[in-house]
């Protein structure tokens, strides 16, 4: 991940900076619920912003039945998330996506079969999806996997600590996490859709970040309700409050539940409206998805040949 | 057209252009000129002005200005239709309403781009909010022409209605106008705003095309000469106006005394209040929202944010981050937040008044707006409460931002308007969003919203805002006229008040002399004209009231201002005392049926006491019955729709049945929290005066009812013209309904004015359901919940 900015150091844990924020839900939804009407993209600027998409997506496979081929094949998407024909219609040079995100045991198959693309390998860790390891166990799958060669690690927080509203031992794990993972960056999996409450969302964004997340992301993918607008919208506020406060730039992940070309460009829409053209870019945006570039690749190749295209002509991830 | 490696560059949106060509073909196919709409036909254009597409300055369409001949040709074709629409049963009006939101949704792109194209407003706009929210009301409404017979049993319509509306929401509120209307049975004649005439043309077409029958509804183009015409004619019977609040006292003036019903939706200058633990992106959303929408020309519009000095740096920095991201341009473009000005006029008068703000001090933040008719989404700072942009409705995109230090500090801020349209309340205590929203002077109330509409909910005003309410039961209430009370002969009007010494009064005559005394603030007072003049009985004078004047009106009005308590006590109280005042007048009967004898009202003496009485019970059962409704509008929202007093209403009695009549109307007013300023029959005032005695034993509090004696036709003109009396009510001469009518216009109070006689106090016309309508007005308070 490259930067013109400097990462995010963290800042002593200070509750103050969430404690007293308000969050209305039903105004939080009519916001969200704005942001795809009140902006739209068509012909060329759409084309150009489903393909800046691409470039931030985490391309991901967490399953149960990953295996070292299939991630293989996940990585060749990535380097290659179009087909030859759509880039040369588009005019435009190769793009990848943002990264391939994988479990730690996936990690070298994923360093291999990317060696050399640039395309950095991303691990969730910390006893992904639930987290509920002991913490040395965590710090030291980690290890072991930024050991393995991940560039990123996305780790999960243990959501009791705020749903205890225990700010402190939150930002001691967070903490320890990112020490632990050196020069990879952290993105703090919030699992949102266990948090359940806007408030609670905004306060463990703000403790992940006082901890020295580089990026707050909103689910694992494995709760029963994902990245959503009005939550995306909440962590967004709280990123932006956090660098008007502090100066420090942090990024953000929508994960699970995005899957069409109109849904990356919703959430595109909204970094732009609430962060700017920055927050598009993949050092401060990533979108965590699998079957969304398939969408994506249909949408553009539809914008080159005017036909409406079949996902059976796509190479599959 | 860029390449798309030169926006993966910039990441710009482009322009994002919606289609109006199906538009342009539907003004092509009418040769772009356009007749009225009457009797069911289209007629041939004449006398024709131009409307204009604002954004382009392009002219759209040639539209006739109506003429008094069109006018009588529509109010002829509405009155014909009328009987036999009226006639159709509940359910069949229902399917004509019913279809008529079938088609305007078949039709809805054509309709949002045509308006899009004549008023300049944001195609998102019009395709989000506008034409859905058109479509929603008239599917409301043919469930309301569906059970208008169980809902509002013996309510007949009031005939035909003209109506005028203004070009901010040119089909919206057509919507509003018309659809309660013909539910309730009424046909229309329609007269659209100068500026923005299509949509309603397209929708007569789409009437046409859905089935209404010929005449029911009519749609006559023009400017405010055509719509005096239409307001003024003598075939119309109820005239419904929106727009500014200026006109509206133009056309409380000229139907003075025509015996129209009037209902006004004026102008208004919103509070939005933001306190400290308000979610504060929310309320600058909300900003957005209210004053940045369509372009600031919204009459409920938040235009005046006062802000909790503890949060207002950084809600104002939030705000013009904002701001900033505001785009301003083609109203065509789907990525436009600010359309254009409605017209090249309105333009001049936003400036006009943004340039004079700016000379009394105000320091702008503005967007980017591009040449032409377009102004950019401004925030004004450092303005004074007297300044032109806090006191004035600038309909346009300006709010003016102030600080507050406290909740109080907040409401008189708040309520230092002479408006009372609307509110919106940012905080997430619920006790304290719920206590302004209480006592905020709006007919609607939004709670950590703005702007929001929906057919089941009632919209209006207070103050200069107008009256009447448009959506849900309360609206329809504005359509139906309730069964009329033409049942005796007009009084003869009573003889001038003498205050010269004349025959022997009965106390004379050995006993103890009584002085009769006005009630002013709790307290028997001498009038301040130090006169006092005869009341004569069959038999002579029985008698001396004082004779009140402007001076104690004014002493009167500003001691029921001081009983506002009244209005906070809990019904149960209220009904209470009304027990206690019933138990009382029973327990000194006699005294009154021989008081009434001696007055020479003998016959009915007996009656009119037992009356008097019951109905001292029945509006004290009332008082904690008469509530409000939680209305259906969207999901996670509670709208409750609240009963609230006026506040000080005038009351001018009849001459005949001094103690029935006097009851009658001074209770259903208290009953409902409303404080009194009485006009005692003029030729019988010793009644009253005697029945201050039993208030003063039945703990009415001080200044709930006050009792000026005298000339009970100029005290009514005093009263009219105070600009602190909220309603009026006026039971005397023809003449006299005329001038209370014309003068209420003055702050636009309420009124309810009747030729003295045609009710029968003593019949059922002398009670009920809608004299307690008369003394509340609705308040509509959303509360949209959810964690």
């Amino acid at each position: 991940m490259s930067h013109d900015f400097p990462r995010n150091p963290g800042q002593p844990l200070d509750t103050s900076a969430f404690e007293r924020q308000q969050i209305n839900l039903r105004a939080t939804e009519r916001r969200a619920a704005q942001i795809a009407t009140r902006r739209s993209v068509k012909k060329n600027y759409q084309a150009a912003w489903l393909v800046n998409a691409i470039k931030v997506i985490d391309l991901t496979t967490l399953a149960g039945d990953d295996t070292a081929a299939r991630v293989r094949r996940l990585c060749a998407k990535a380097r290659q998330p179009l087909a030859p024909h759509i880039l040369q219609g588009l005019g435009i040079a190769p793009v990848t996506t943002g990264a391939v995100c994988v479990y730690p045991t996936m990690v070298p198959h994923a360093v291999d079969a990317l060696a050399g693309t640039g395309i950095p390998v991303a691990s969730v860790a910390t006893g992904f999806p639930a987290g509920l390891m002991p913490l040395p166990l965590r710090l030291e799958e980690i290890r072991w996997a930024v050991a393995q060669g991940a560039a990123e690690i996305d780790i999960v927080i243990t959501r009791e600590h705020v749903l205890g509203g225990n700010w402190q031992a939150l930002y001691d794990e967070v903490a320890a996490m990112r020490a632990a993972c050196g020069n990879a960056h952290l993105k703090a999996i919030l699992a949102t859709g266990d948090l359940q409450t806007l408030s609670n969302v905004y306060a463990a964004s703000m403790v992940a970040m006082q901890a020295g997340a580089d990026f707050i992301k909103t689910s694992t993918g494995k709760e029963g309700v994902n990245a959503t607008l009005p939550v995306s919208l909440t962590m967004v506020r709280a990123l932006r409050d956090y660098r008007d406060a502090t100066g420090q730039m942090v990024g953000f992940k929508p994960a699970g539940g995005l899957k069409t070309a109109k849904d990356a460009i919703v959430w595109q829409s909204l970094m732009k409206e609430e962060m700017g053209a920055p927050w598009l870019a993949p050092d401060l945006f990533r979108i965590g998805a699998s079957s969304l570039l398939g969408d994506i690749e249909r949408q553009l190749e539809h914008h080159v040949t005017g036909r409406y295209a079949a996902a059976h002509r796509h190479a599959v991830a | 057209m860029p390449t798309i490696s030169e926006i993966l560059m910039t990441m710009d949106y482009g322009p994002a252009p919606e289609d109006a060509s199906i538009a342009h073909d539907w003004l092509a196919r009418h040769g772009a000129r356009f007749g009225h709409f009457i009797a069911g036909t289209l007629t041939s254009p004449h006398t024709t002005f131009a409307t204009i597409n604002p954004a382009t300055s392009v002219e759209l369409a040639q539209v006739s200005a109506g003429s008094a001949a069109d006018v009588d040709a529509a109010v002829e074709a509405a009155r014909a239709a009328q009987p036999k629409w009226a006639a159709l049963s509940g359910h069949q009006r229902a399917r004509h309403l019913y279809a008529l939101a079938r088609h305007v949704q078949q039709h809805a792109r054509l309709l949002s781009v045509l308006e899009t194209l004549d008023n300049g407003k944001p195609i998102r706009e019009s395709r989000d909010i506008d034409i859905p929210l058109v479509i929603r009301h008239f599917y409301h409404h043919a469930g309301w022409a569906e059970v208008l017979a169980d809902e509002f049993p013996a309510a007949t319509p009031l005939g035909v209605c003209a109506q005028v509306i203004p070009w901010n929401f040119p089909l919206l509120m057509l919507a509003w106008k018309v659809a309660p209307a013909l539910a309730a049975g009424n046909t229309v004649v329609l007269k659209p705003a100068e500026y923005t005439p299509l949509t309603a043309l397209a929708f007569a077409q789409i009437a046409h095309e859905a089935g209404l029958p010929e005449g029911v509804l009519n749609i006559v183009t023009g400017d405010g000469e055509t719509g005096a015409l239409l307001t003024g004619h003598a075939g119309v019977d109820k005239v419904a106006f929106t727009g500014s609040t200026e006109v509206g006292r133009l056309i409380r003036k000229q139907i003075a005394g025509s015996g129209k019903a009037l209902t006004l939706e004026l102008g208004g200058k919103s509070p939005f209040i933001v306190f400290a633990d308000a979610d504060l992106d929310a309320a600058v959303e909300g900003v957005v929202d209210a004053i940045w929408f369509n372009g600031g020309q919204v009459c409920c519009a938040g235009s005046r944010l006062l802000v909790a000095e503890a949060v207002a740096p950084r809600f104002t920095a939030l705000l013009k981050a904002r701001l900033g991201k505001l785009v301003t341009g083609d109203p065509l473009d789907k990525s436009v937040d600010l359309g254009a000005i409605v017209h090249p006029v309105q333009l001049e008068r936003i400036t006009s008044l943004v340039d004079q703000g700016v000379a009394e001090g105000a320091v702008l933040t503005q967007g980017a707006a591009p040449e032409g008719c377009f102004f950019a989404p401004t925030l004004a700072e450092n303005v004074d409460p007297a300044s032109i942009l806090a006191t004035t409705e600038i309909f346009g995109p300006v709010a003016t931002l102030t600080t507050f230090r406290t909740p109080a500090d907040a409401l008189v801020l708040a309520n230092a308007t002479n408006y009372g349209l609307a509110a919106s309340i940012w905080s997430e205590n619920i006790s304290l969003a719920l206590d302004m929203a209480a006592k905020v002077k709006a007919g609607v109330v939004w709670i950590n919203a703005t702007n929001l509409f929906d057919a089941a909910a009632g919209f209006g005003g207070m103050r200069e805002s107008g009256f009447g309410r448009e959506g849900g039961r309360e609206g329809m209430v504005a359509y139906l006229a309730m069964p009329s009370p033409k049942a005796g002969k007009a009084e003869t009007p009573p003889a001038a008040c003498d205050p010269l010494p004349g025959d022997t009064a009965p106390g004379a005559k050995g006993g103890i002399d009584r002085t009769a005394k006005l009630y002013i603030a709790g307290k028997q007072t001498r009038p301040d004209s130090g006169y006092s003049y005869a009341v004569q009985g069959p038999k002579g004078a029985i008698g001396l009231a004082p004779l009140g004047n402007r001076k104690d009106i004014r002493n009167a009005v500003e001691a029921a201002h001081k009983a506002f308590g009244w209005g906070k006590a809990t019904g149960h109280n209220r009904a209470q005392v009304l027990y206690y005042f019933a138990e009382n007048l029973e327990a000194r009967a006699e005294e009154f049926v021989a008081r009434l004898t001696a007055m020479g009202l003998g016959k009915s003496a007996r009656s009119e006491v037992d009356t008097a009485v019951q109905r001292a019970f029945w509006y004290a059962a009332q008082a904690d019955k008469f509530d409000g409704h939680v209305h259906s509008t969207q999901a996670n929202h509670v709208t409750l729709a609240m009963h609230e007093p006026m506040g000080v209403i005038a009351i001018s009695c009849p001459d005949r049945s001094p103690l029935l009549g006097f009851v009658s109307l001074v209770l259903p007013a208290i009953a409902t929290g409303n404080a009194v300023v009485v006009t005692p029959s003029q030729s019988h005032p010793l009644i009253a005066c005697d029945l201050v005695q039993v208030m003063e034993t039945s703990d009415i509090p001080a200044g709930v009812i006050n009792i000026v004696t005298g000339p009970r036709d100029d005290l009514a003109r005093v009263l009219a013209d105070h600009d602190d009396v909220a309603a009026q009510w006026y039971f005397g001469t023809a003449q006299s309904c005329a001038d209370v009518e014309a003068r209420s216009a003055g702050n636009l109070k309420q009124t309810w004015v009747e030729v003295a006689g045609l009710r029968d106090f003593s019949s059922s016309a002398g009670y009920g359901k809608g004299f307690l309508h008369r003394a509340t007005q609705v308040k509509n308070i959303w509360v949209p919940y959810g964690i």
